[in-house]
């Protein structure tokens, strides 16, 4: 029997992820990967996979699965109503369905197979990158996506005690970013002494935030300069946008600060009308 | 130099011009620093991504004060020609504002050799800088929201080839039918830091 997992619903978005394309940056290519490293990270781990393995990142669960084979299969991240596999792996057999209902908290549901989803690598990296448009199509009912040989030792754990994410308010520390000269000399205590809305226009490139307008005190233009996720760039509106996972290579506008790089996984499971705090502090 | 933080995985080296950032960028891909996972130049900064569980941007820090730009970067890239149809929508706009009728554009830009001195904005779009004399060339007051691939174009103080459809700011002064960034390919990416361009006119 073809070990593969056939796609009967994708909710929202669901896509194929894994730790993303490092050192290809110069070549305008960036990061991408999972948003929540950390749960897809889980995944794999409960698994006995690579840490490599591709996992399938879900956006507000809706994701129903069939699998052609025996297989064992784990859900991390945001805990899906329905799912019986979250933080602790169970055998789906042949022809059984995995279905995810809405998570009640956090955004993002990771999926592990073990032997890891195994379509064709882009660039060295199975993730799927929404703004530079690389890597494995977005989900669609009807796909039929390849599961790889698990051949890793098993983990001699079957559950993880985790935490699931936060429904409410959520802080996260910041450090300092490039461009701080560019703003108010108050402005990383606007930033940090005031709560931040996740607005609807929040995507895997990034957090669109609102709330009070940060003042910049230099209007000229930034020529484009790198970056990485968990970048805090502020635009003319004053408004900042958290980078995720699709961050771009490179941007325009100047960086305030820096989330700190484990918080950043917590920002990726953020829901929009979700409140986000800031805190100085390494 | 000056070295500006960038959150806890990554620091900024800021520098006083694009040939600044071609040597650095050249000594630290010859020698990276340990723990070094992504060095991404720009026009001005050469950012430097570390691995957190290998080693901390301090540390980083130190070695980039420590790495002695090459001075010899120009030139030595592999040279990439690119066969070029100067019929840009823009080609009439630049010459005004050069001061000159099309024909000399054309001149002008294939009669340099360029190097390509980062990438940026989508996967392999590469900004090429001439060696000759520096171009300045504005952006279209409005952008277009839709560049066909392999358009070749003009802004600020570069040249480059749109890799794939998207929005544009830039001035379109020709098109290539060579693939600038083709997954088939290895590498996929053409148009790489170091590289040399020539373009040449055809019809």
């Amino acid at each position: 029997m073809t070990r593969s997992l056939t796609v009967l619903a994708t909710g929202p978005l669901t896509t194929v992820q894994d730790t993303g394309r490092p050192g290809q940056g110069a070549l305008g290519v960036g990061r991408s990967g999972a948003c929540d490293r950390a749960a897809a990270a889980l995944a794999n781990r409960l698994l006995g996979n690579d840490p490599g393995a591709a996992v399938l990142e879900v956006t507000l669960g809706g994701l129903a699965l069939r699998a052609d084979a025996e297989l064992l299969v784990v859900t991390t991240g945001a805990r899906c109503a329905g799912s019986p596999a979250h933080n602790a792996p169970v055998r789906l057999p042949a022809g059984a369905e995995l279905r995810l209902g809405l998570p009640p908290a956090g955004l993002r549901t990771y999926v592990g197979v073990r032997g890891g989803i195994a379509v064709e690598p882009v660039l060295g990296s199975r993730a799927t990158d929404l703004l530079a448009g690389l890597g494995p199509p977005v989900l669609s009912v009807g796909d039929v996506l390849p599961v790889g040989e698990g051949t890793g030792a098993m983990p001699g754990v079957d559950l993880a005690p985790v935490a699931d994410p936060a429904d409410g308010e959520v802080t996260v520390r910041v450090l300092p970013g490039p461009r701080a000269d560019w703003f108010a000399e108050d402005a990383v205590a606007a930033l940090t002494g005031t709560a931040w809305t996740v607005t609807d226009e929040s995507n895997r490139i990034g957090l669109r935030l609102a709330g009070e307008p940060l003042a910049r005190i230099r209007t000229g233009e930034l020529a484009s300069e790198g970056m990485v996720r968990g970048a805090l760039q502020v635009p003319p509106s004053g408004l900042p946008v958290l980078f995720l996972a699709d961050a771009p290579v490179t941007g325009g506008y100047p960086v305030l600060a820096y989330v700190a790089d484990p918080d950043v996984d917590r920002c990726g499971q953020l829901r929009p009308g979700q409140s986000l705090r800031f805190r100085t502090g390494g | 130099m000056r070295v500006l933080p960038s959150g806890s995985t990554a620091l900024l080296v800021e520098l006083d011009s694009l040939d600044e950032v071609l040597g650095l960028y050249a000594a630290l891909t010859d020698d990276p620093p340990e723990g070094v996972v992504d060095v991404v130049p720009a026009a001005r900064t050469v950012l430097l991504v570390t691995d957190p569980s290998v080693t901390d941007p301090g540390a980083v820090a130190d070695a980039v004060r420590r790495t002695r730009p090459r001075g010899d970067v120009g030139g030595r890239g592999e040279l990439v020609e690119l066969p070029v149809v100067y019929d840009g929508e823009d080609l009439a706009d630049v010459a005004t504002h050069l001061g000159v009728d099309p024909d000399e554009v054309v001149r002008r830009h294939t009669g340099t050799e360029w190097t390509v001195a980062f990438c940026g904005f989508a996967p392999g779009f590469g900004y090429c800088v001439p060696d000759g004399q520096p171009w300045a060339i504005p952006r279209r007051e409005t952008p277009r929201t839709r560049v066909p691939p392999g358009a070749v174009a003009l802004a600020g103080e570069f040249s480059g080839v749109y890799p794939r459809e998207s929005p544009g700011g830039w001035q379109l002064i020709g098109r290539t039918d060579v693939a600038v960034f083709d997954l088939a390919r290895e590498p996929a990416a053409l148009l790489r830091p170091g590289a040399r361009v020539r373009f040449v006119g055809t019809t």
